[in-house]
C-alpha cells in the first residue's frame, strides 16, 4: 500500500517535470549545428514557443524560477551575456499569465495569433538587450527572419506539445 | 469561536499571499537577471566558471542530440552526392593530375629547402599540435557568433588557440571548459583577425560584423586590391600563427572592402584547434604532457 502510493507519487513528480524537461530540451535543440548554410542564424525559436505552451496551459507546472533556470542555460549554450536570456523569458511568462484568461481555452487560431504578438516583444526585448550587451546596434535582419520562421513553425512545436501533455499530464487544474 | 474566525481568515488570505509570492519571485528573478548581465559585462571570473559549468553538463545532452540532426545531413549529402558523382569524378581526375605534378614540385622544393636551411644554420619554425573535436552547438542566432566543441582543458585546449577546419580558419577558442570549449567565430562582432594580403604583403586586419562576410580594416590606402585576393593570419599580436587562410576577398569598393571566409559553415561539423604555442605563458610544447588524441601536423592530414 505504501510502496504503491510512493510509486504514484513518484509519478505524478516526474509527470509534473514534463514541461520543464520538455522546453530544456528545446532550449538544446535551438542551440544544435544545422547541416545548412545560414540556417544556424535564423534558427526558429523553439524554446519560446514551448515556454509559451506551457504559460498557458500548464502555468502552475512552470514556476518562474524554472523559468529563470531555462534562460541561464539558453544564455550558458548561447554565449549570451548572463540572464539575458532569463529576463526575455521571464517577461514572456509575466505577459502570459497576465494575458492567459484570452488565450486558454479558445480555438488554435487565437492561441497562435496570441503567440504572434508575443514572438515579436521577446524578441526585440532580446535584440535590445544583445545590443545594450554588445554595445553597438546589431542588424536586425536575420532576427526578423528567425521570428517569421518562429511564428511559422509554431503549430509543428505545439503539436508535439500536445502529444506530450495528452500523454503524460492532462489539461490544468488549477 | 475565536478560533474558527482565524482558520476563516488564514484561508481567505491563502489566495492574496500567493499571488503576492508569485509578484514577490517575479521581482526577485528579474532584479537577479540585471545583476547578472551586469556582472556579465563586467567579466566577472565566477560567471565565466557558472557558465562553463552549465555548458559542460549539458555537452553530453548535446552530443546526443546533435546525432540524428547530422545523420539527416548526411542523408541529404549522400543524395546529393548521387546526382553529381559523374561530374565530380571527372574534376577530380583532372585535379589529381594536377596534384600530381605539384607533388612532384613540392619534393623537388623540399630537397631544395631542406640543403639551403642545412647551408643558412636556419632555426625552424616550432611543430604545430592540434586536436580535432566535435561541434556540438552551433548558437547562430543574429547575436552572437560561437561554437561549442566538445573537447576541453582535459584535452589540452587552452584560450586563445586558433581553430581551422579544411584548411580555412574559424576562429579562436575564448572559453575552455573541462570537457567543452568556445569558439568566437571570425564573423562575430568582437572578433579581430590581424592579417595580410597575400598577393602583396600588406598588412590589414580582419573585423567580424555578425555577417557572413567580414570587413577588412587598415589596409594601406596605395595597396592595390581586387576580388580574389587570397587573405592570410600575419602572426602579429601573437593569437593566430602565421600562414592560416582566412577567406578571400569578396568585395573591393572604395569605402568597404568585404572577405569571403574560406571555411564552409555548412559542414562545419568538425573543427581541428591548433597548439602553435604562441602565448608563451606555458613551457614549449616537450615539457607539456602529449594526451593519446594529438597528433603532430603532417603525420594525421
Amino acid at each position: 500500500m505504501n510502496a504503491l502510493s510512493g510509486f504514484t507519487l513518484i509519478r505524478r513528480w516526474l509527470r509534473n517535470l514534463v514541461p520543464v524537461t520538455t522546453t530544456f530540451l528545446f532550449v538544446l535543440v535551438g542551440q544544435l549545428p544545422l547541416p545548412l548554410p545560414t540556417l544556424s542564424d535564423v534558427a526558429p525559436a523553439f524554446a519560446l514557443i514551448s515556454l509559451y505552451y506551457w504559460a498557458v496551459f500548464r502555468p502552475d507546472l512552470m514556476p518562474y524560477a524554472a523559468v529563470f533556470g531555462l534562460g541561464i542555460v539558453q544564455d550558458a549554450v548561447a554565449g549570451a551575456p548572463f540572464g539575458m536570456y532569463a529576463l526575455v523569458y521571464l517577461l514572456v511568462q509575466a505577459l502570459v499569465l497576465n494575458q492567459r484568461r484570452f488565450i486558454a481555452g479558445k480555438p488554435f487560431w487565437v492561441f497562435w495569433s496570441a503567440f504572434a504578438l508575443v514572438a515579436p516583444i521577446a524578441t526585440f526585448a532580446a535584440w535590445i538587450l544583445a545590443s545594450l550587451a554588445r554595445g553597438t546596434f546589431l542588424a536586425p535582419e536575420t532576427t526578423l527572419v528567425a521570428l517569421v520562421m518562429t511564428i511559422i513553425l509554431f503549430p509543428v512545436v505545439a503539436w508535439l506539445l500536445v502529444h506530450a501533455q495528452r500523454r503524460f499530464i492532462g489539461m490544468v487544474e488549477a | 469561536m475565536a478560533k474558527r474566525n482565524a482558520r476563516v481568515s488564514v484561508a481567505g488570505l491563502a489566495v492574496p499571499v500567493r499571488v503576492w509570492a508569485q509578484r514577490f519571485a517575479f521581482l526577485g528573478f528579474v532584479a537577479l537577471s540585471f545583476a547578472l548581465m551586469l556582472l556579465s559585462k563586467a567579466e566577472s571570473s565566477g560567471i565565466e566558471r557558472m557558465r562553463l559549468a552549465i555548458v559542460d553538463a549539458v555537452s553530453p545532452i548535446l552530443f546526443v542530440l546533435s546525432q540524428p540532426v547530422q545523420a539527416v545531413g548526411q542523408a541529404a549529402d549522400s543524395v546529393e552526392n548521387l546526382f553529381v558523382v559523374y561530374e565530380e569524378n571527372r574534376q577530380l581526375r583532372d585535379e589529381n593530375a594536377r596534384l600530381v605534378q605539384w607533388v612532384q614540385e613540392a619534393r623537388r622544393l623540399g630537397v631544395e629547402n631542406a640543403t639551403l636551411r642545412a647551408q643558412l644554420e636556419y632555426v625552424p619554425d616550432k611543430r604545430s599540435q592540434f586536436v580535432t573535436a566535435r561541434v556540438v552547438a552551433d548558437t547562430g542566432g543574429a547575436f552572437f557568433h560561437s561554437l561549442l566543441i566538445n573537447a576541453g582543458s582535459r584535452q589540452f585546449i587552452r584560450r586563445g588557440q586558433a581553430v581551422i577546419w579544411q584548411g580555412g580558419l574559424i576562429g579562436r577558442v575564448a572559453e575552455v571548459g573541462e570537457r567543452t570549449s568556445r569558439v568566437l567565430l571570425l564573423t562575430d562582432i568582437n572578433s579581430r583577425i590581424p592579417v595580410v594580403v597575400e598577393s602583396t604583403g600588406d598588412r590589414a586586419i580582419v573585423r567580424g560584423d555578425n555577417s557572413s562576410r567580414p570587413v577588412l580594416q587598415f589596409l594601406p590606402g596605395n595597396s592595390p586590391i581586387s576580388p580574389g585576393d587570397r587573405i592570410v593570419t600575419s602572426g602579429h599580436g601573437g593569437v593566430y600563427p602565421p600562414g592560416l587562410v582566412v577567406g578571400a576577398v569578396a568585395q573591393a569598393s572604395d569605402t568597404d572592402i568585404t572577405v569571403q571566409p574560406f571555411v564552409d559553415w555548412s559542414r562545419l561539423n568538425q573543427a581541428v584547434i591548433l597548439d602553435y604555442g604562441v602565448d608563451g605563458i606555458l613551457p614549449a610544447p616537450e615539457q607539456v604532457p602529449v594526451a593519446p588524441a594529438r597528433r603532430t601536423l603532417g603525420t594525421g592530414q
